[in-house]
């Protein structure tokens, strides 16, 4: 995966139409909402269901596009497009992409 | 409702796709309102007044899709402008939106700029459709409005038993000449607004305005229990409106007015003629030859309200008639039988 973590261009293109401040406190809600989607995410696959499955990988991945997240982008759009037969090693992946993700957007945010 | 503050609902599951879109509405100075899911969604847009829906088709409970079905089963909200905002890859999903109403899609994460210029291009849609809702409803009638929303526009008609109503100023070009252009039209409005007031008001719709004449329907485009009851009733009532309007003119110096009302009942051919970019609602056949001839008899019988036979059948003895006996009149091969309704005036 060559994906940067933080694309810096979009980020700034999104704090530029909507605020600092506002795309500070939507993060803050991401993060909040971030173990839902993932809680969402394996028991959609430990209950087969594809579409909740696809559902809550698709969720992860344009929030993180909004935030120029493109290495999380990227592995959820791989969880989005294998649906259920995606391995568990590939979601403990997904959430590693989304710490990493969660740290290097507070430090830009809040420097 | 003026395109700066327009009020918008967001429909998204996701929070962070919810306050980013209502953030983004909010900055072009439009108002946003939030529904996590399609359910709630279409419970909000029943119950507000909203001029756009922005979209989102993954949502659990209801879904966009389901959400865009119903919009469009539900003549209220029919017209209501759709932006879909979604990442479903694949133009089958953005062509089944818009074959399902949605106005426009927008990938997510939504382009501020791209999302500005959709909202505003969406936003004049509706405004030009509520004009022409209104204009339809200011030319058209109500009814007719209505049943164009209902079953579309089709040039082409059928047939339906209604009666037919013409109505005429008496000697109004030399009514005319003796008073100003300004004071002709003032007078047509004022003539319209009672005439239409009370041809509404007994489910009348007029279909035809000419000069200084009218023609109304009873009994189409929507059916009428009693149509030549509510035309009769509607020619008495036209001419007491002309009473008290003539009571104002006469006291204000201006000379009073007559009006002849001529009214048939019959089989009618009903529907939109013309071409396809412009048409009006119509009903054409003998029943309505024969109003239009019993509306220029009343002058030489000296009567304010002609029917015909069918129409005074109909009436059985409900309203006080008087039978005029056969009368020839102009385009017709045999004599008809006439009878006049009497107007009750206070001495």
């Amino acid at each position: 995966m060559n994906a940067v973590t933080i694309d810096r261009a979009a980020l700034s293109d999104l704090q530029d139409t909507a605020g600092a401040e506002f795309v500070a406190e939507l993060a803050e809600t991401f993060f909040e909402e971030a173990p839902g989607m993932f809680a969402e995410l394996r028991a959609a696959q430990s209950a087969g269901a594809q579409a909740e499955f696809r559902r809550a990988a698709h969720s992860i991945k344009t929030n993180a596009l909004t935030f120029g997240a493109a290495l999380l982008a990227a592995s959820a759009r791989d969880l989005e497009r294998d649906g259920l037969s995606t391995n568990t090693t590939a979601i403990e992946a997904l959430e590693a992409a989304y710490e990493v993700t969660r740290l290097a957007l507070k430090e830009i945010l809040h420097g | 409702m003026a395109e700066s503050g327009a009020k918008l609902l967001v429909a998204d599951d996701n929070k962070v796709n919810r306050l980013l879109l209502a953030r983004n509405v909010e900055l072009l100075g439009h108002h946003a309102k939030l529904a996590e899911n399609g359910r709630i969604a279409l419970d909000m847009l029943r119950k507000g007044d909203f001029d756009l829906l922005l979209l989102d088709m993954e949502m659990p409970e209801m879904g966009g899709f389901e959400v865009l079905t119903h919009l469009r089963s539900d003549a209220e909200l029919r017209d209501l402008p759709v932006i879909v905002t979604s990442s479903l890859e694949g133009v089958t999903h953005i062509a089944a939106c818009i074959e399902l109403g949605a106005e426009d899609y927008l990938s997510k994460p939504v382009n501020p700029v791209i999302l500005k210029a959709r909202i505003n291009s969406s936003l004049e849609k509706k405004r030009l459709r509520d004009q022409q809702k209104m204009l339809i409803s200011r030319f058209a009638t109500a009814e007719v409005a209505a049943d164009l929303q209902e079953s579309g526009f089709e040039l082409g008609g059928r047939r339906v038993v209604a009666t037919v109503m013409f109505c005429d100023i008496r000697g109004f070009t030399p009514l005319c000449e003796t008073q100003s252009p300004e004071e002709t039209i003032e007078l047509l409005n004022v003539f319209y607004t009672l005439m239409f007031d009370a041809i509404s008001s007994h489910g009348g719709v007029i279909n035809q305005i000419i000069g200084d004449g009218l023609m109304a329907i009873f009994g189409a485009p929507a059916p009428l229990a009693d149509p030549a009851l509510a035309a009769t009733r509607a020619a008495l009532e036209m001419h007491e409106m002309i009473e008290q309007l003539n009571q104002e003119r006469v006291a204000g110096g201006k000379q009073a007015i007559a009006i002849g009302v001529g009214i048939a009942t019959g089989e009618v051919i009903a529907g939109y003629t013309g071409t396809h970019s412009r048409a009006t609602y119509t009903c054409i056949g003998d029943t309505v030859n024969l109003a239009s001839r019993l509306e220029s008899h009343t002058r030489a019988a000296g009567c304010d309200v002609l029917i015909d036979d069918d129409t005074c059948l109909a009436l059985a003895g409900r309203l006080p008639t008087t039978a005029l006996g056969p009368v020839s009149l102009k385009g017709k091969a045999q004599a008809v039988k006439v009878f006049s309704v009497e107007v009750q005036r206070p001495h």
